[in-house]
């Protein structure tokens, strides 16, 4: 958190001065006060009321000019921590690889990013600054009622003892309640996206009931907590409440006496009352300081959770930039398990791509195909062995140059909430118009032209829904438009019309002709556009062949695929 | 709504929601509906909140008491002491004072506490209803509405209220009741500087007016800032493959730190708001006590009030004051809680296009197989496009159709209409001799299944997920599920077996893996009418040929319509459907269509080209 802080640690002891300095023309008041009951009341001198008047005046609003002060640089101080806190976390979260993403619900991670941030905003803006000042005050005050009359700052001084006893209480069960309370707020937060953009499976098979219920009663358990927390806070306060109002009665009662034995003047003991009472505050302040303290550090700690988190796939010291690739791809010895699985998914793979070759890889559902293909572009890293380009550990070259020379397109085809254009382009801001309609027209995704604002047009979740088919041939143009050295293609025409695949992969034939390229292949269809076939089965590379080669040999190959023996080109169902 | 420069907002692209915010002028109706959801939602609550008016009046009167007791002990108290040191009248107020500060302390703790229960019911109220409520709405509701927003509704904007409920209120009440009940007292006590006191007040209210128009603005455009903030933070970590495979990280730093700088900004104008009006009503206050001062002592001097009286009207002041600065909060989270309130409303409202029938409409479909009959059905997404028209179609039951056609010739649309996601503009759809709008919801759904080809997975481990068909299902049945569907040895196959985790939306899985368990889940759901809307489109053979096997067994005896673009599903199939232009143009057994050389025929002779193998090396 210091770095963080570093930068404002002129606002932050600005904010203290002001603050303090707030507190001093405070505490002049009562003085000011004293001595109009005891000179001029006690005197009857009209006379010099107006100077006095005029100093309570004076130092009044000097106290509110500031705290005007000190709450103006508050509003930039706290909140451009805030911003530079959140920029990092979400710098670093995108360098977290897919990974942690795959751990982590981005539910979770939002409440790290906006609430847990928040609080300790507050914390930074607010409570860090009082704990200061507020000590300082009640150190201060004490210390001026001990030069007004040493009993009665006594008694004020007293009542530290039970407030320290009670916020120490406080603090223990807060802090497991507050904890429990973000936690539910997370799952909650959890429940209520999946049934957002799971609602189609939910209607179909008519499971809002079930899901209500467990929305309800993830709703209930959160309740009860939020209901705990806010007994243990209305208990707190009201203690916390009694502290200052048993202080005054004690000062009434000392204070009485003494003006009694002629010890105190009556404008003494008004004073002291008034002194008092600007300790209520800090003392009031104080359970909702310390609750608001307890919070931040629990929200330091779920946000440090995260930056703790040491991007496992990075550049390596040494890095060095790839300028261009010839794509000869090779596999070497590949073991590959996903962390915290215990079985390879991987194992001892040996692969060599040369370039401008198309090798498909065909395996059954589960063989690998799509952890071999997620090893190019680094989006995890092999457990064991090595993946090269050019010869080079992918490892040893830097991630965008890397990237750079890898064009993927995922089976699950993801479209963000902008243009048409603005997904397009994802990897290649920089690609002129022209690149942009070749690959538009290659994947033939010309629908795009008759959406309501052509290319302008938002989809995704905030914008237009649009089909499978039509996600996937925009993955397809958004894989090819940089025209990269190495294509990763995951299954990348299951979803289109037979009509349509025929076209695409006319189309994409010639995009392959020169780049290497790497495609999971489900359907014999699409290995028409490989030049082999890697045949994939349980992580283990079976065979690399032509598919005559692999069809006539290998009767799993022909399997996987199926297709017949004798028409090694027919699918068996329909011919 | 947007003040950004368009020219950077660009890249986020046109879409019709942006034109539909930009209309206005509903500002009053939105208020009136905002206040029958609030209405409706503190009704249960009615009595709860009566006594606690008392309590907290109670509470105030022994808060009241206090500087009151002070000034009785100064004027009353100590001269008694000082002349013969007789204390009688100091140890009653003393015991005053004792009861004034135990009550307050205990009533402030049941106060406190019950508006906190009661916060927390409403919220336990207004989430599990929003909640029941989305899950109402239709599914043309949830693709204009997004997820994003429906999210956003069930977790800033509640928790929007809950901060109003949680603080804002115990701010108001105890703000406006130290207001009146210090009014009350120092009135009792000396009008004349009552009076004086009293005169803050325009100035007060001018303050708080300005205050109250400036902070709406700020904390609209905040609401507006940390909209875009969670978007663009979900969304871009939602889908971090693809960001990181695409180098997207530096565009989306720069998107990302832009949107939270317009956050920053926004919320840094609304604390230099509520710094001028808090520091504001102190400077009124410190003003106020000065002349106080000031014109008392003249009175105490000319002897027309005490020493006390000034000391009780000082002591007065100052909690007067206090409590006005706390209304600064109180007007940022009512603003923020208008404005959930507002949209939370307006979710509420919404009826579901496909509505639940009255209950004396509803008939229940009978056991058994089912035939189902289009009538005249005529559908639009939107009102210009017509999908279909005057279609009739009638499936006999236990036959399983194909539909067959190029993208956007309507077939998914056939299948959503059967699963009744939607209603027909116009005729009707028939399950058994029902009108699907006929059927309650758990009747329709427990009738019809439709497994489409996003098989979305929830958090929770495999079975779960099977289970999800049949939340009653035991574990054998999940696993009977799953060999039906050829997938028992892949799921008991995972690192955990049935019980691993799948992860974030079916992650951990094969997209192919995923499907598996879609399957598992619409077998375990046994439904009389099936419908697979390009589900098996991501499984590659020796799993579609298992799944295909299980259809033979899983569809006997059942009705089903099935989308396929791979011609190989048609195996299945008894009837083939060819649709082109939202109309049935071919219509019979497959080999029939085949020999008869029409588009199906040609269809399939495509379809056996493409998978004509590779290019021979």
């Amino acid at each position: 958190m210091r770095p963080y802080l570093r930068p404002y640690t002129p606002q932050l002891a600005a904010m203290v001065v002001a603050s303090l300095a707030a507190v001093g023309a405070a505490l002049g008041i009562p003085l000011v006060i004293r001595r109009i009951v005891d000179g001029p009341i006690a005197r009857g001198d009209s006379e010099a009321l107006l100077p006095l008047a005029l100093l309570v005046l004076l130092l009044g609003l000097a106290e509110t000019g500031l705290a005007f002060t000190r709450r103006w640089i508050q509003g930039g101080a706290a909140n451009g921590f805030e911003r530079s806190l959140r920029n990092d976390l979400y710098a670093h979260l995108q360098a977290l690889p897919t990974a942690f993403h795959d751990r982590w619900h981005s539910g979770q991670l939002l409440s790290r990013a906006m609430a847990d941030l928040a609080v300790i905003r507050r914390f930074v803006g607010f409570g860090l600054v009082f704990l200061v000042v507020n000590t300082v005050t009640f150190t201060l005050v004490i210390a001026l009622l001990f030069r007004l009359y040493a009993p009665l700052a006594l008694v004020t001084a007293g009542s530290v003892v039970p407030l320290a006893f009670l916020s120490q209480g406080f603090k223990r069960r807060y802090r497991a309640v507050s904890r429990r309370v973000q936690d539910e707020q997370g799952d909650l937060t959890t429940l209520a996206e999946e049934a957002a953009t799971g609602i189609r499976v939910i209607k179909a098979f008519g499971r809002s009931p079930l899901v209500s219920g467990r929305y309800a009663e993830a709703a209930r358990r959160l309740h009860d907590s939020a209901v705990e927390s806010a007994q243990l806070r209305a208990r707190f306060w009201s203690l916390i409440d009694l502290v200052p109002n048993l202080t005054l009665l004690g000062v009434l009662v000392v204070g009485a006496l003494a003006v009694g034995r002629g010890a105190l003047t009556l404008g003494g003991l008004v004073a002291f009352m008034s002194l008092v009472l600007i300790l209520v505050w800090p003392m009031e302040s104080l359970g909702g300081i310390i609750a608001n303290a307890r919070e931040a550090e629990t929200a330091a700690g779920r946000i440090f959770e995260v930056f703790d988190t040491v991007p496992a796939i990075a550049d390596r010291p040494g890095a060095v930039d790839l300028a261009s690739s010839s794509g000869q791809l090779r596999l070497e010895a590949v073991g590959f398990r996903y962390p915290d699985a215990e079985e390879w998914a991987l194992r001892g793979v040996d692969l060599d791509v040369r370039p401008g070759e198309t090798l498909a890889l065909v395996g059954t559902t589960g063989s690998g195909k799509t952890s071999l293909l997620t090893l190019v572009p680094r989006l995890y890293d092999v457990t064991e062995g090595a993946v090269t380009l050019d010869g080079r550990d992918v490892r040893g070259l830097t991630l965008s140059s890397l990237r750079r020379a890898v064009g993927v397109a995922f089976d699950d085809p993801l479209l963000f909430s902008a243009s048409v254009r603005e997904n397009l382009l994802l990897g290649w801001p920089d690609a002129t118009d022209r690149e942009l309609e070749t690959a538009i027209a290659t994947a033939q995704a010309d629908f795009v032209h008759d959406l309501p604002w052509g290319l302008d047009t938002r989809v995704g979740e905030q914008g237009l829904t649009l089909s499978g088919g039509q996600r996937q041939r925009l993955a397809l143009a958004r894989a090819i438009v940089g025209r990269p050295a190495v294509l990763v293609l995951d299954d990348p025409l299951s979803s289109l019309d037979v009509h349509t695949e025929a076209l695409v992969e006319e189309a994409l034939a010639r995009v392959l002709a020169d780049s290497t390229a790497l495609v999971a292949v489900h359907r014999p269809s699409t290995l028409a556009l490989a030049d082999r076939v890697a045949f994939l089965e349980g992580g283990r590379l079976l065979a690399v062949g032509t598919h005559t080669e692999l069809a006539a040999e290998l009767p799993a190959y022909r399997a996987v695929l199926g297709i017949d023996r004798d028409r090694p080109g027919r699918v068996g169902q329909v011919a | 709504m947007s003040t950004a420069n368009p020219a950077t907002e660009a890249w986020r692209g046109v879409a019709a929601e942006v034109l539909e915010d930009a209309k206005g002028g509903l500002a009053a109706f939105l208020r009136a509906r905002s206040r029958r959801l609030l209405g409706s939602l503190l009704t249960p609550h009615r009595r709860t909140l009566c006594w606690l008016a008392v309590v907290v009046v109670l509470q105030t009167a022994a808060q009241t008491a206090g500087p009151y007791l002070v000034k009785v002990g100064i004027d009353r108290g100590i001269p008694p002491l000082v002349d013969d040191g007789s204390r009688g009248v100091l140890l009653l107020v003393v015991a005053g004072y004792l009861v004034a500060a135990l009550a307050q302390a205990a009533l402030t703790a049941v106060f406190v506490g019950a508006l906190g229960r009661v916060g927390q019911d409403v919220l336990y109220d207004l989430r599990t209803r929003l909640f029941e409520h989305f899950q109402r709405l239709s599914l043309s509701f949830h693709e204009k509405y997004t997820s994003g927003r429906v999210v956003a509704r069930l977790t800033s904007d509640v928790e929007a209220i809950g901060e109003l409920l949680d603080t804002g209120v115990n701010q108001l009440v105890f703000a406006v009741l130290s207001l009146v009940s210090t009014i009350v007292v120092m009135f009792v006590l000396d009008v004349p500087l009552a009076l004086v006191a009293l005169g803050a007040f325009p100035l007060l209210s001018v303050l708080t007016a300005w205050f109250r128009r400036q902070s709406s603005r700020a904390y609209r455009e905040a609401r507006t800032a940390v909209a875009l903030v969670i978007v663009q933070f979900v969304e871009s970590l939602g889908g971090i493959r693809a960001v990181q495979a695409f180098r997207r990280e530096a565009r989306n730093q720069a998107i990302f730190e832009q949107v939270n700088a317009r956050y920053a900004t926004a919320n840094i104008r609304s604390t230099h708001l509520a710094a001028l009006f808090g520091p504001g009503t102190r400077a009124i206050g410190s003003v106020t006590i000065a002349v106080t001062l000031f014109v008392g002592a003249h009175r105490v001097i000319d002897g027309a009030t005490t020493v006390g009286v000034l000391a009780a009207l000082l002591l007065y002041l100052r909690r007067l004051f206090e409590p006005m600065q706390d209304l600064a909060q109180f007007f940022n989270s009512f603003q923020s809680a208008a404005a959930a309130l507002e949209k939370l409303s307006g979710v509420l409202e919404e009826e579901p296009a496909v509505a639940e029938p009255a209950p004396p409409a509803a008939t229940a479909v009978a056991p058994g197989p089912l035939d189902v009959r289009f009538e005249g059905v005529d559908f639009a997404y939107r009102p210009d496009r017509p999908v279909l028209a005057g279609l009739d179609l009638f499936i006999p039951a236990g036959e399983t159709v194909a539909l067959v056609g190029e993208t956007g010739a309507g077939k998914s649309t056939i299948a959503r209409l059967l699963a009744r996601f939607y209603d027909p503009t116009r005729g009707r759809v028939l399950l058994g001799e029902v009108d699907l709008r006929h059927l309650s919801t758990p009747d329709l759904r427990a009738a019809v299944v439709m497994v489409t080809q996003e098989a979305f997975l929830f958090t929770g481990s495999v079975a779960d997920n099977v289970a999800f068909g049949r939340p009653e299902a035991s574990r054998a049945e999940v696993e009977g599920a799953a060999r039906a569907v050829g997938a028992h040895d892949l799921f008991a196959g995972l690192p955990e077996g049935y019980d691993t985790v799948v992860g974030t939306r079916g992650g951990r899985l094969s997209s192919g893996q995923r499907q598996l368990v879609a399957f598992a889940r619409a077998f375990l759901a046994a439904p009389q009418v099936l419908i697979l809307d390009e589900a098996s489109s991501s499984l590659d053979a020796p799993h579609e040929r298992l799944v295909q096997d299980a259809l033979h067994t899983l569809l006997a005896g059942r009705t089903a319509v099935i989308i396929a673009h791979r011609l190989s599903t048609l195996d299945v199939a008894d009837r083939v459907l060819v649709v082109d232009g939202g109309r049935i143009v071919e219509d019979g057994r497959p080999d029939e269509l085949r020999a008869a050389g029409g588009a199906f025929a040609r269809l399939n002779e495509e379809w056996a080209a493409s998978v004509g193998g590779a290019r021979e090396a």
